[in-house]
Formats: structure tokens, C-alpha cells, sequence
């Protein structure tokens, strides 16, 4: 099997018994992505020399027998709005073209001290708005089993990464979707851990309430790792963060219950992906799951509670690339407006424009109670009801997304129907729960389809039990050839 | 008709800098006059992916501040951002508090010519401070420090119950003495510590609704704040009195011109579309620890005053001199515990002669050798005609600065009165002699020069003598002559 094929923990065990060097790991990602990105185009911008530079370090270390991170060596792709320090983090966005952070997100800091090598940045829809990648203000990624469909999004680049195996590990983050939809698509494990479960600090900001940070992979085993790594709480910089206690899968799904709510199977999931992910939910089954029909009524007015909320912080939080102190920056011989509004029409891309106004409206005085304030009650009531369906069972099944991916500017015109592919991942962010999507099978047209697990707050530790039992009965995921 | 025949309604938005150790939501240094943009991070500075961290110091003091103004503390509170767009402001948002502010429904009681009055409070609330902008000569355009940007800041709201500018400045007073009392700010309004937003209106005497109301932002002294509000006053009682109606706006007070321009009407009134901070999560503090900081807050200023009122018969400008300040009310309250000597000569020496050299060297009593024991000493030896109220100022500068006993001072320098009248009768025979003219005067019915012949004998006894006993004298040696 060529080096770059390599999962992280085989990785791990090569370097440890020193079969290969991090070098040779380092040069063997960066050949590959030389090969394959010119047509994947997953990343924004390559650390070449300075993870070769790392990973000779790496390698002097274990010569000298130092304890090395759990991570040691092993690439890892950085989605581009996670802060970098030193190194350009421009969330796909003109506004943060040429922004260079003077610190790490916490994640970076933690792949730093487990010893990762971050290979690179890459790409994404504008600040994580979209589900297809294609709202980058520098290119769009393809989705490496059809290079004329799209990988999801918004951590699409990620996705890709992993499933080009340019990189072993990635990390994306997720709002609504955007771990989950690009990893259901692509063919890879994607987890959204529980909101907290990984510190936000340097992860430039979309939805505050809804954004979490989570780990691609090719294997369930190497998405655990990766979680485990950076997770945990970050009281000195993140004041949502908190300890997420974690041991790495088991092996063991016998007895847990599965629960299968009808709302996510009906209207506008194709029949191939309605099939497979009940397919998978058989041999769980067949594993000596139990598997449990249940409801969650209120899934019909998720996605406008999340596009309400999601899209007034936005509003806020997007309100600060102002031309002033960094990024873009418009007419400045003017007034102070003129400032202001070439800026951000300049900047910003339709969607993120699109969404920042949606969300200045249902924050406007007038509208707040008939928007944001009911869409805040909704977010309550589906919380509750995750809440009464987790006394039924221990982990929820669903699709990921409704169909496999579609092609490259087959949505762009309609956003309303791009909003929709986030139909079954919206409620987990909405509620503040973990979910992971693993790879199920195919659809008629060979893209790979996504099963989405769900558990209760910091659940993360079943949730891949159940993952890695599946897996390891399918006899491991499928990885794209060539 | 006039303004004799309008009422003013007064409300108050104080803002106060907490001196906090460091920023609300960062671990930057909270310091005034640093050079620019020397205690700012990305935190401070809104950089994308940064988060904030609330620093419990400044809940602690908003409590403290709450518990002082009478108010309920919300144990369960939360923050809430409020939008809008300035370069001084780097996130566009401001941290601040919505629906659920810390304190809420207290009260300040204030003394206006010696009756107390009680203005609500309506709510206090935590929120971070901005930056702000600097207009050079050199540079064409503006730059930004945003090294005040995250200093913490509790707003104040008042009730509508202020009646006058009088009492709006011994609103102001009463809130800046009780903000150094808790010690949890500098206070200073010259250096924009604290900031006040004045809310005016006025009616008809007898009316029984309030008039619209106007709102001045930028004032920023006492002084001002008593020039805007008769400002203010007056120009709406103009504008009602010409038939014209007072118009909801926002005006900016130009203290060095007198008067105030229209900044914004009410139709441009910005809609901050606040909502609930997202990076905070909603925070709570024990009943233990709400009672531990209602626990530590001393007796207060306004409570100061009415006690040295009654219990010492100061009147009120002398006692709420006194009590303004910390140190030296307590300073006061020690001596006077002591039980030695007269409460009202203590209050005469503290806001005299020891307010005077404390504010020329710009100290506090606990900088100085004074103690308590000394200074009731040398008053003791006041009131038992040992020595002259001029001796003492001597006694007082040297005890002032070196720890010695006052009896022992004025016996090394010899300043007790010499109350024996043969020592006496030749400096005043002397005295007479050299001011001939004075004695004339005296004689012709200008009887006021008697003190200055006094003042002559003081003079040549170098303060030793007593100046009644001289006095006497003076005057039987001038009959007889």
C-alpha cells in the first residue's frame, strides 16, 4: 500500500517502531498532494518547508528517545478559519485575503504540543456559509470520487483532503452541517462533537451558539484520536468550553438501543439513501443492537429556527471586518460610510451577504420577538424533545444528507434548495449534540452516502463505539482509488 | 409667563470605569494614560476567533456598587451584545446588559440645603468600555487607541427624580464619593472615568405628566453636568414658551461654548438590535457570596454626613466635606472615638489646616507621621489654654511629619502661652508705641484695628501669648492713655 494510504494510527505505529521516518510521511503527503490537488483543489495554501523542517525535528527527537505526541509526525489539514499563527487564515473570504493571525486557535496549540505537522489550509464556503464549497472566494473544491460534483460543505475542503488521502486527518468545523454533509459526501467519518466539547478560540466566528470544531478521518479509530487531542475545556479562552470525558471506541454495541425517527426518512430524502443508512441500521441489529422507532416531531422547523439564529449571530459577528483595522479595505479618501460600504460590498460574497442581512432583519426592532425570539423557543422545544428521545434510546440513526452530491453549480442559483441539504444536521447544532457521519454505501451513481449517528451530550465515546462496530463489520470503509 | 413657573425633571446615565486589575473579558492591564495601543491584545482588539472571558472582579464590584445603591441583586444574569458600526468599537458590538441587568430598584439619598431626598435607581449594569479616536495635525484622517477598549464600566440609570441641576450634582457627588468608598474606581470625570448622560425635561408646576424629554451625551464634569441642565432647561421652556414642541433627540453638550447642538432626532435613533451574547453563558453568584459583598460595604457617605450632623452638630457643608472622604472620615472617626477632646474642633483641624497641607502635597492622612493619638493631643492642649490656635498650626506642621508627642514640641520650641501679665505689659506698651497711628484710629471709633494690635502682640510674643488675655490688655492700656 503506498505511505500516503496510510490511516493516522498506522501511521503512528510505522513511526513508533521507525519503519519510516516523519520525513518520509511528511514528503510522501506532499507528493500527493502535489499529484492530486491541481484537480481535487482542496487547499489554499501548503506548509511544505515548514512541516519537513518540523518533521525532521520530529525524527531527531525519537532518535534521542525524547517522548514524542501522539501525533508526532502525522499531517494533518487545517480548515482555513481556524487561526494559524503566522500563517494566512482567510476563511475563503476577499475580506480576509491577506489576514495573517498573531496567535493559534486552542486546536493548533494542541496539534503543536501532540507534535502533528499541519500540512496545510483549506478551503471552505465564506465563512463556513454554504454546503457545497463552492462560496470560496478562491476556488471549489471537487469532491474526489467525481470531479465534477461537489464535496459539501462547508468544511469541504477537509472532506476532500482526507478522502484524496492528500492528508490522513483534517479538521473542519460545523454550524449546521459542515463537518458531517462534506464527510457523508465524500465518503470519510466526520464528528460534530457536543457544543463545548472543543474550545472555539481561533475559530473565526460564524454562529457563536452553534460552531464547533471536529475531526475528519478515514477510520473511526483515527477520528477518535484526533477528537481526543483536542478536545477538552479551555477556561482561560473559551467560556462555552468545558471537559468532555472520552475513552477511545469499543468494540461492543450489543444492547444499546437505536432509534430511528421516521422525520428524518420522509420528503426529500432520495429513496438509494433511505435504503442504505436502513441497511447499515440492520446490521447494527445484526450486531445485537436494538433497534427502537421514535419521533421527534418538531425536525420540520429546524432548519428555519437554524437559519434564523445562525444567521443573526452572523450578522453580529461578521459585523467587524469594517476596512478598519485588518482584512479588505474599500474607500478610504471618503466618509467614514463610504468606508464602511465598500468594504463590505467588496468583501464579502453573495451568500455571506445574503445571510448577513437575514440576520440584521430578524434582530431589527419590530421583527426580534417574530423571529429570533420564537426560533429561540423552537430551539428549546427540539431540545426537549432530543431530550425525551434519548430516555428511549442511546443513539439516534439518520441520514446525513438527503441525496448523494450533486453537481458543481447545480445549486448555486438556489440557495433555498443548498439550505436544504442541511435538513438532518441542523438539529444537532441546534441542541448542542454530538453526531458523526460514517460511510454506508453508494448510491446508483457511485458517491458515497452518509449515516448520521446522534447521542446525548458528550456522548462522543458510544457514538464511535457504534461507528467503529459498524465499520469494522463492514470490514472497513471503502477509500477512493487512484 | 417663565422658567419660575416650569418644573425640570432630571434623569442620569452615569458611566463609571472600574479599576479593576485587569480588562472585562481579557487579561490585558486596566490602567489610565499608558501609551497607545501599548495594553491592547486580539482579544481586546475583536480580532476574528477571538473569544471573551468575564472577569468575576467586575461582577464583584457592580454587586458592591448595587448593595451601596440599595438595589436587588439578579444572582442569575447574563450579558447581551449591542450592535453598531464605529472604528473605536472593534467588534461592532459592545459586551453590555439587556433585560437582566445585575442590580436593579435601588435608591441614592441625597442632602439638598440639609433635607435628605431619595432618587431611585433604576439599574446597574456591567459593559466593556470602547477605544478612542485621536485626531492628529500630523495625520490626515483619524487614529484609534484602543487601549480603553475592554476597561469594564458600570452604568447607572436614575429614576426621573432629580428636580434641579443642585440636585443633580449632589447626585453626581453622592455616586462618585460612594464609587471611591467601595474603592472600586479612580471617579476622576476630568479623566473620563466617569461619563454622565443627562436626560431633560420640563413641565408646567402642577402638571401632571412629564414633558418630552432631550438627551446630552458628552458631558463630562460636574460643573458641566450643572451648566447643561440649566442650559437645557431654559432653551425648552424657550421652545414651549414660543408655542413650539419639544422634539425626543439626542443633543451633545459643548461645555466650552455654554451650549448644546442636535446630534441625532429620533428618527435616526439606531436600532442596536441587542441579543443575548452567544461567547458568555449565562452567570449566577451564591447567595453566600452576594451577602459576603453586601458584608464589606462601609458605612457610606450620604449616612456619614447625616451622623456628624446629629450626633456632632457639623453643619451639613462641613460634614459632607468630611465624609467625601474615605481616609480622612475615618481618620476623623478615630480621633473622635478616642473621646478626648471636642468632635467639632477634630472636623475644624481635618477640613482646616490638615485638608490644606494633604492637598498641596496630594497625600492622604496615612502618607503623614499623624496619628490619632497626637492630633487629639495637641487639640487638648488647645482647650486647656496651653497653647494658641497659632501655636498649634506650628505643632501641627512638625507632628504632621514626625512621629513626636505634641507637649513635648511645644516644649522644645517654647510655645506655650504665656498667660502671665508681666510679661505681657511690655510688648504691649512696645506695640502701642510703634503704631501710634493705629491707637488714633482706635480712638477716633475705628475699633477694628484692635485686632490687628492683637495680631502686632501675637506677632512679637511669636504666638505664645494668649490672644484673649492680650486682647484686654490692649484695649485697658488704649483707656488709659
Amino acid at each position: 500500500m503506498e505511505l500516503y494510504r496510510r490511516s493516522a494510527v498506522e501511521f503512528a505505529a510505522l513511526l513508533e517502531k521507525k519503519e519510516v521516518s516523519a520525513l518520509e510521511v511528511a514528503d510522501a503527503a506532499l507528493a500527493r498532494i502535489e499529484a492530486v490537488d491541481g484537480s481535487v483543489e482542496a487547499f489554499l495554501s501548503v506548509n511544505g518547508d515548514a512541516i519537513r523542517a518540523r518533521a525532521r525535528e520530529i525524527d531527531e527527537r525519537r532518535v534521542r528517545g525524547e517522548a514524542l505526541g501522539r501525533l508526532a509526525g502525522i499531517p494533518v489539514a487545517v480548515k482555513d478559519n481556524i487561526c494559524t499563527k503566522g500563517i494566512a487564515t482567510t476563511c475563503a473570504s476577499k475580506m480576509l485575503e491577506n489576514f495573517v493571525p498573531p496567535y493559534n486557535a486552542t486546536v493548533v496549540d494542541k496539534l503543536n504540543a501532540a507534535d502533528a505537522l499541519i500540512a496545510g489550509k483549506v478551503n471552505m464556503d465564506e465563512f463556513a456559509m454554504g454546503g457545497s464549497c463552492e462560496n470560496s472566494a478562491f476556488k471549489a473544491t471537487k469532491n474526489p470520487w467525481d470531479l465534477t460534483r461537489v464535496p459539501g460543505g462547508s468544511s469541504g475542503g477537509s472532506a476532500a483532503a482526507v478522502a484524496a488521502c492528500e492528508v490522513p486527518l483534517s479538521l473542519g468545523s460545523d454550524t449546521g452541517g459542515s463537518i458531517r454533509c462534506p464527510a457523508g459526501l465524500c465518503g470519510i467519518v466526520g464528528l460534530k462533537p457536543t457544543y463545548g466539547a472543543v474550545s472555539r478560540f481561533g475559530l473565526v466566528a460564524f454562529a457563536s451558539s452553534l460552531d464547533q470544531i471536529g475531526p475528519f478521518a478515514r477510520t473511526v479509530d483515527d477520528a477518535a484520536l484526533l477528537f481526543d487531542v483536542i478536545r477538552g475545556r479551555d477556561a482561560a479562552h473559551d467560556a462555552t468550553s468545558k471537559e468532555c470525558p472520552f475513552t477511545m471506541p469499543g468494540a461492543e454495541v450489543k444492547g444499546l438501543r437505536i432509534g430511528v425517527p421516521k422525520e428524518y426518512f420522509g420528503e426529500g430524502v432520495t429513496e438509494e439513501v433511505r435504503a442504505a443508512v436502513l441497511r447499515a441500521v440492520d446490521e447494527l441489529k445484526a450486531l445485537g443492537a436494538e433497534i427502537v422507532e421514535i419521533s421527534l416531531p418538531s425536525t420540520g422547523y429546524a432548519l428555519s429556527a437554524y437559519y434564523i439564529i445562525s444567521s443573526a449571530e452572523a450578522s453580529s459577528n461578521l459585523a467587524r471586518y469594517d476596512g478598519v483595522k485588518y482584512g479588505y479595505s474599500g474607500r478610504r479618501d471618503g466618509t467614514l460610510s463610504d468606508l464602511y460600504l465598500t468594504t463590505r460590498s467588496e468583501g464579502f460574497g453573495r451568500e455571506v451577504k445574503r445571510r448577513i442581512m437575514l440576520g440584521t432583519y430578524v434582530l431589527s426592532s419590530g421583527y426580534y420577538d417574530a423571529y429570533y425570539k420564537r426560533a429561540k423557543m423552537l430551539q428549546k422545544r427540539i431540545s426537549a424533545e432530543f431530550a425525551a428521545a434519548f430516555e428511549q434510546c442511546d443513539v439516534i440513526a439518520t441520514p446525513t444528507t438527503p441525496s448523494t452530491a450533486f453537481r458543481l453549480g447545480e445549486k448555486l442559483s438556489d440557495p433555498l434548495a443548498m439550505y436544504a441539504s442541511d435538513i438532518c444536521t441542523v438539529t444537532a447544532n441546534i441542541a448542542g449534540l454530538p453526531g458523526v457521519s460514517v460511510p454506508c454505501g453508494f448510491g446508483a451513481d457511485g458517491l458515497p452516502i452518509g449515516m448520521q449517528l446522534l447521542g446525548p451530550h458528550f456522548s462522543e465515546s458510544r457514538l464511535l463505539t457504534v461507528a467503529k462496530c459498524y465499520e469494522t463489520a463492514r470490514g472497513g470503509f471503502a477509500v477512493k482509488e487512484g | 409667563m417663565g422658567t419660575s413657573d416650569y418644573e425640570v425633571i432630571v434623569g442620569l446615565e452615569v458611566h463609571a470605569e472600574l479599576c479593576t486589575e485587569t480588562k472585562i473579558f481579557c487579561g490585558c492591564k486596566n490602567a489610565f494614560g499608558a501609551e497607545v495601543n501599548t495594553l491592547c491584545c486580539p482579544v481586546c482588539m475583536g480580532m476574528p476567533g477571538t473569544l471573551p472571558v468575564l472577569n468575576k472582579q467586575v461582577v464583584d464590584y457592580a454587586i458592591k456598587m448595587g448593595h451601596a445603591l440599595h438595589c436587588r441583586i439578579n444572582r442569575v444574569s447574563k450579558n447581551d451584545r449591542k450592535n453598531y458600526f464605529y472604528p473605536d468599537l472593534p467588534k461592532a458590538y459592545q459586551i453590555s446588559q439587556f433585560d437582566i441587568p445585575l442590580c436593579e430598584d435601588g435608591y441614592l439619598d441625597i442632602l439638598v440645603n440639609g433635607e435628605k431626598k431619595r432618587i431611585g435607581i433604576t439599574r446597574i449594569h456591567i459593559e466593556e468600555d470602547a477605544g478612542k479616536l485621536i485626531h492628529a495635525d500630523s495625520f490626515d484622517g483619524s487614529l484609534v487607541d484602543f487601549n480603553r477598549c475592554g476597561v469594564p464600566l458600570i452604568e447607572m440609570v436614575s429614576e426621573p427624580d432629580l428636580r434641579s441641576a443642585e440636585e443633580a450634582k449632589a447626585y453626581l457627588e453622592g455616586i462618585t464619593s460612594i464609587l471611591l468608598y467601595l474603592g472600586i474606581s479612580d471617579a476622576k470625570m476630568q479623566e473620563g472615568s466617569v461619563r454622565a448622560d443627562v436626560n431633560v425635561s420640563v413641565r408646567k408646576k402642577g402638571a401632571a405628566e412629564f414633558g418630552t424629554r432631550t438627551e446630552m451625551k458628552n458631558v463630562n464634569s460636574f460643573g458641566a453636568v450643572y451648566r447643561a441642565i440649566q442650559y437645557e432647561a431654559a432653551r425648552q421652556v424657550e421652545v414651549l414658551e414660543a408655542g413650539g414642541v419639544i422634539e425626543q433627540e439626542t443633543r451633545r453638550w459643548d461645555d466650552a461654548n455654554g451650549r448644546n447642538v442636535l446630534l441625532r432626532s429620533k428618527e435616526d435613533a439606531q436600532d442596536y438590535r441587542y441579543f443575548p451574547e452567544p461567547d458568555l453563558l449565562t452567570f449566577e453568584v451564591s447567595e453566600a457570596h452576594v451577602q459576603e459583598l453586601k458584608d464589606s460595604i462601609p458605612e457610606l457617605p450620604v449616612d456619614k454626613t447625616i451622623r456628624y450632623m446629629s450626633d456632632f452638630g457639623l453643619n451639613q457643608d462641613d460634614a459632607s466635606l468630611l465624609a467625601s472622604s474615605k481616609p480622612r472620615s475615618e481618620f476623623f472617626d478615630a480621633c473622635v472615638a478616642m473621646k478626648k477632646c471636642d468632635a467639632k474642633l477634630v472636623s475644624n483641624w481635618m477640613i482646616g489646616d490638615i485638608a490644606r497641607i494633604l492637598n498641596e502635597r496630594r497625600i492622604e492622612v496615612a502618607d503623614t507621621a499623624l496619628t490619632k493619638e497626637h492630633l487629639t493631643d495637641m487639640i487638648c492642649l488647645i482647650e486647656k489654654g496651653v497653647i494658641s490656635n497659632t501655636a498649634a498650626k506650628t505643632v501641627l506642621e512638625t507632628i504632621i511629619d514626625e512621629d513626636v508627642d505634641p507637649a513635648k514640641v511645644v516644649e522644645e520650641k517654647g510655645l506655650a502661652q504665656v498667660n502671665d501679665t508681666d510679661a505681657l505689659k511690655k510688648i504691649v506698651a512696645d506695640v502701642l508705641a510703634a503704631n501710634g497711628k493705629a491707637v488714633a484710629d482706635y480712638k477716633n471709633g475705628k475699633t477694628n484695628v484692635a485686632g490687628f494690635l492683637v495680631g502686632q502682640c501675637m506677632k512679637a510674643t511669636k504666638g505664645k501669648g494668649n490672644p484673649g488675655v492680650l486682647r484686654e490688655m490692649v484695649l485697658a492700656a488704649i483707656e488709659a492713655m
